[in-house]
């Protein structure tokens, strides 16, 4: 029994030794491959979309999709960049390409990366303190960050944008604005900066910051609606701008400013996760959640931006939208018109990215990082 | 009648560590082995329960209740790593949230967020710490034991003096890594021939600093410090310990802890030395509780149970010290008022009944905008069975719960919530002369939405239903001593299990990052098998106990049929866990050695290279001599612990400190 009972116990203490093996470092996840249907684009090469990553998880990432080749590239910020301490970083909010460089706003990592933009390699990075979004025009980037200078009043921080040069890759000037800005736009040499004043709930800020371009200066500030967050432009000097209500009993919404008289002209009553500008179309998606409701509603629209018309409010044709479970970002090909959505699901897992017909029909899908935020198209 | 007849009367089933019954019929002149005795009942335990306790307990190189914990089978720890870091109890998979702690029989409830950092109890001045699955196996209990999947009970030491003597000190002072001092004093005095008191204070100081590695193959190499880990905390009890004649007992205690502490946060790339997080906290916890215990006639006893709880908290977040962050300064107090009743009449030798009700009042308040100030009402009626027959035990149980809500004029209010949950348990001791059980239990039971899942400003829906969990257990217990030659005593234990966890609430994100809501979406299915092994040795006169757990979890998330992740592994549930303690004393010496492993895991249910978590496993050694003088002893202790420098997590972005000391040094009076 005695002996027995010792072998037993030894025996497990040595299977359990040999079964706890780590396997030295960790290494770095390599980037999988999918492929999906090819197509050659005569000016475009591909398409980089960066996924935020939940926050405090550090699993910021991003994925490059080869049109010509048909691959879909996950994650290849940790490959390309092995020496990179902490790869891509924590949230990734957005992104812009811009001469011969990738810029990433990675929120929570308080800078921005700058990647070159054939290979997605490490530059240099430049420090933005909780930087949202970005903006690329005559040969400068601009960030929106909340981190403005500290007040007396720690609960009436205003937000700024800061200029970057794209040469010397420095913070060249900043710009105060309003409470938590967000998305911006530009048209006829002005910058539109959607303040959101998320920070400061209930008394959420309804203002847009029009900033003049040569002098890096607000000139005045629009009154809009709550709780603003993305702005895109026109082709006809016109700014749109979409505010995200209040998640009770104002709805989120789309407002037109018209850059001639920096005046709200106009609305949309369509609400906005994301939208996109593509010729005369405005695309637009949502899955909004109300709490007085509990319910969910999606939205899949486009709206006309000339004879200010929606020209339909589901453009998924196939009746596939019913699985898409978070629509969060929205991109169109300017040359195949194609639609891209994505898909942020529970936040907590991969999302998946659609990638539509111009008819609306799905013609492909692949599963990407968490949360899939942007997208931005590589030309040749 | 000897007294341990008596016991086994009281209940059919003695539990273990049921420390309200172990000590109404031990007279405090009893020595520690007549107690020892009594506790080894706990063999006849019909519900799987893990026990550390007496010298075992204190010989082990941990600081709090989280270390030592992580020696059960079936355990896992949340812990967001340094002495300050959070530390959460998880029993097989079905979450934080379903697990009751109870210190010193009463349970310590967090209406707000429904869990227990367990890091703030030290193990200083603990006798005993038990987790059970399922319930504590004992009828007469409060109808609040009942009301959990599975519960850890932390027992303080109750006054126990030696023949001739009225008192005991016992100073000490511990210093160690992180910068951690911290002097403890424990002082018990004989009152009166009935009633002794004991007042046990420390203070904590750790500046919570540790470097830590990143690296990765072909890759990145580079080290950083942890820093804003800083606690500076304070814990002071007073309990008297009364006879009632010879057929009963009462204790009291009154509770004090006050901490102010920083958090470290998630390590995630930013540029070295840029930013770093500034985030304090303050917490002030007070509770003062009562209980009695008495045994009318031999066919019914009595006990009664009272208890009043004042935690605040408050946490600031200022964006003068850290730039990049968001302004946060809200303070949230919670007030509690329980009462407890519990009879037990035993008309028979094999038949008894046992009927409990409980009822809690708790408050919440916040500066919070947009703060709902719920309170609630909760309301728990007990029916619990025991039977004896033949080779069989059998215990049943019946829970009613009411809960109501009430919320601050405005706001929406979760409705009323009525329900009742079953539990059965049976054993079967097949043999007469092999002391080997079989058991089995079947639990139905929920845990209710927190107060912060109804009405937390924004995140809470108030028409979240109660999470449920149902849990089918068997198992098989074996024990033999033996009281010649070097092996003593085996104790081998192994059960299978099957939770199924039901309207899961889960946070889920409504159209953007910022605004989440509580869901009840979630479905989870675990299988599992805990194996305990305990033995016993005497090498001549070397005592050397040894222990060996081993955990596989098989923990599943089946709630969303179309996911491609559907079927997953839980987040940070390891398939296979164990850990092995042996502990050797010779003379006035002795020496201590543990080892936890715990297997590759995922950080979310898509188990992908991503969220791909290493195995990590870490060594710990401490040793003690206890040096006897005239008037007193010393005791010197030190502690090694994570010997090989492992650099790990256990919860991605919070890195674990490497090899860490710590020494100590009593004075016994």
């Amino acid at each position: 029994m005695n002996i027995s009972v010792c072998k037993f116990s030894i025996l497990l203490v040595a299977i359990s030794l040999l079964a706890a093996c780590r396997q030295g470092l960790e290494t770095i996840v390599p980037s999988v491959q999918t492929s999906v249907p090819a197509e050659y684009i005569d000016s475009l090469e591909g398409m980089y979309l960066l996924n935020q990553g939940n926050m405090g998880t550090n699993k910021s990432t991003l994925d490059y999709l080869d049109f010509a080749q048909g691959i879909y590239n996950k994650n290849i910020f940790a490959s390309r960049n092995p020496h990179v301490v902490g790869e891509l970083g924590d949230v990734g909010n957005d992104m812009e390409l811009y001469g011969s460089k990738l810029y990433a706003v990675i929120n929570c990592s308080n800078y921005v990366e700058v990647m070159n933009a054939d290979n997605a390699c490490h530059q240099t990075q430049i420090t933005v303190p909780n930087g949202r979004n970005i903006i690329c025009h005559g040969g400068y980037v601009y960030v929106s960050s909340y981190a403005g200078p500290v007040n007396l009043d720690p609960n009436a921080r205003r937000g700024i944008v800061v200029k970057i040069d794209t040469v010397s890759m420095q913070i060249v000037d900043s710009c105060l604005v309003g409470y938590q800005p967000d998305g911006m736009g530009i048209c006829a040499g002005k910058l539109y900066v959607a303040n959101s004043g998320g920070y400061r709930v209930p008394n959420y800020d309804r203002t847009v910051s029009v900033i003049d371009l040569d002098t890096f200066e607000e000139i005045r500030q629009i009154d809009v609606a709550l709780n603003l967050n993305d702005v895109e432009t026109d082709r006809y000097g016109r700014v749109y701008v979409s505010s995200r209500g209040d998640y009770y009993n104002n709805h989120s919404k789309i407002y037109i400013i018209d850059s001639s008289v920096d005046m709200v002209t106009d609305s949309i009553d369509v609400s906005c996760a994301d939208m996109t500008v593509l010729g005369d179309s405005l695309y637009i998606v949502d899955s909004e959640f109300n709490y007085a409701i509990g319910m969910k509603s999606a939205s899949y629209a486009i709206y006309n931006v000339v004879n200010r018309n929606l020209d339909t409010d589901n453009f998924i044709s196939d009746g596939t939208q019913y699985s898409i479970s978070m629509a969060y970002a929205i991109a169109v090909n300017p040359v195949t018109h194609c639609i891209y959505i994505t898909d942020a699901k529970d936040f907590v897992t991969p999302g998946m990215l659609y990638c539509y017909s111009p008819q609306g029909k799905l013609m492909w899908k692949v599963i990407t990082g968490d949360i899939p935020a942007c997208m931005a198209f590589l030309k040749r | 009648m000897g007294p341990l007849r008596r016991i086994l009367l009281l209940c059919v089933s003695v539990c273990a560590v049921s420390a309200e019954i172990t000590f109404a019929e031990t007279s405090f002149d009893e020595s520690l082995e007549e107690i020892v005795v009594e506790a080894s009942t706990l063999n006849q335990t019909i519900i799987p329960v893990q026990t550390l306790e007496g010298s075992k307990l204190k010989n082990l190189s941990s600081s709090s209740v989280a270390d030592a914990v992580r020696y059960f089978s079936g355990v896992q720890i949340k812990d967001y790593g340094g002495i300050g870091g959070l530390k959460t109890i998880d029993v097989r998979s079905m979450g934080s949230h379903h697990v009751g702690v109870f210190y010193d029989g009463v349970e310590i409830s967090n209406a707000q967020n429904g869990v227990v950092d367990l890091g703030r109890f030290t193990l200083d001045n603990m006798e005993s710490i038990s987790v059970f699955n399922g319930q504590k196996s004992s009828i007469f209990q409060s109808a609040a034991d009942f009301a959990s999947s599975s519960a850890l009970y932390l027992q303080t030491r109750i006054p126990k003096f030696e023949q001739g003597r009225s008192f005991n000190l016992d100073a000490g002072f511990k210093a160690g890594s992180f910068d951690t001092y911290n002097p403890t004093v424990l002082w018990e005095q004989r009152l009166s021939s009935k009633v002794s008191m004991s007042l046990s204070a420390e203070y904590l100081y750790t500046s919570g600093k540790y470097k830590f590695r990143t690296a990765r193959k072909d890759g990145y190499d580079t080290i950083q410090m942890r820093k804003n880990g800083d606690v500076n905390s304070i814990r002071a009890e007073l309990g008297l310990y009364g006879q009632l004649d010879n057929s009963g007992n009462w204790s009291a205690k009154a509770y004090y802890y006050n901490s102010r502490r920083g958090y470290p946060g998630a390590v995630v790339r930013t540029e070295p030395g840029k930013f770093q997080h500034q985030d304090r906290q303050w917490d002030r916890n007070f509770f003062l509780q009562g209980q009695a215990v008495k045994q009318f006639s031999t066919w019914y006893s009595f006990q009664g149970k009272l208890k009043f709880s004042n935690d605040f908290l408050h946490y600031l977040n200022d964006p003068n010290q850290d730039i990049s962050t968001m302004y946060i300064d809200n303070s949230y107090l919670q007030r509690q008022y329980y009462a407890s009743v519990a009879n037990l009449f035993e008309p028979f030798d094999w038949w008894k009944l046992s009927l409990s009700a409980d009822c809690t009042y708790s408050t919440l308040w916040s500066d919070m905008n947009h703060f709902a100030n719920p309170n609630r009402l909760t309301f728990l009626a007990n029916a619990a069975w025991a039977f004896l027959w033949w080779k069989v035990k059998l215990q049943a149980n019946l829970l009613y719960t009411f809960v109501k809500d009430r919320t601050d004029e405005g706001f929406a209010q979760a409705s009323d919530k009525n329900r009742f949950s079953p539990s059965v348990t049976i054993s079967y001791r097949p043999f007469d002369n092999v002391d080997l059980t079989l058991r089995a239990y079947y639990k139905d039971i929920f845990r209710m939405p927190t107060l912060n899942d109804l009405y937390y400003t924004f995140i809470g829906n108030v028409n979240l239903k109660p999470e449920t969990t149902r849990q089918f257990n068997l198992g098989a217990v074996y024990c033999a001593d033996f009281y010649s030659g070097v092996f003593r005593h085996l104790q081998l234990t192994a059960d299978a299990y099957y939770n199924q966890v039901d309207n899961k609430i889960i946070a889920m994100p409504g159209s953007n990052q910022f605004r989440w809501s509580m869901t009840n979406i979630g479905n989870v299915r675990i299988k599992g098998v805990d194996a305990n092994m305990s033995a016993d040795w005497l090498f001549g006169n070397v005592n050397v106990n040894t222990g060996f757990s081993y955990t596989y979890q098989k923990a599943q998330d089946f709630t969303d049929k179309s996911s491609p992740w559907y079927g997953g592994q839980i987040p940070y549930i390891p398939l296979h866990s164990l850990s092995v303690l042996v502990g050797a004393d010779w003379k006035d010496f002795g020496l201590n050695y543990s080892f936890v492993y715990t297997g590759e895991r995922y950080e979310s249910v898509a188990n992908i290279p991503e969220n791909y978590a290493q195995p990590w496993y870490t060594h710990d050694v401490s040793m003690y001599y206890n040096w006897s003088l005239e008037k007193c002893t010393l005791r010197f202790a030190a502690d090694v612990n994570n010997i090989f420098n492992q650099q790990y997590e256990v919860v991605q972005c919070y890195p674990m400190p490497g090899t860490n000391f710590k020494i100590k040094l009593n004075i016994m009076l």
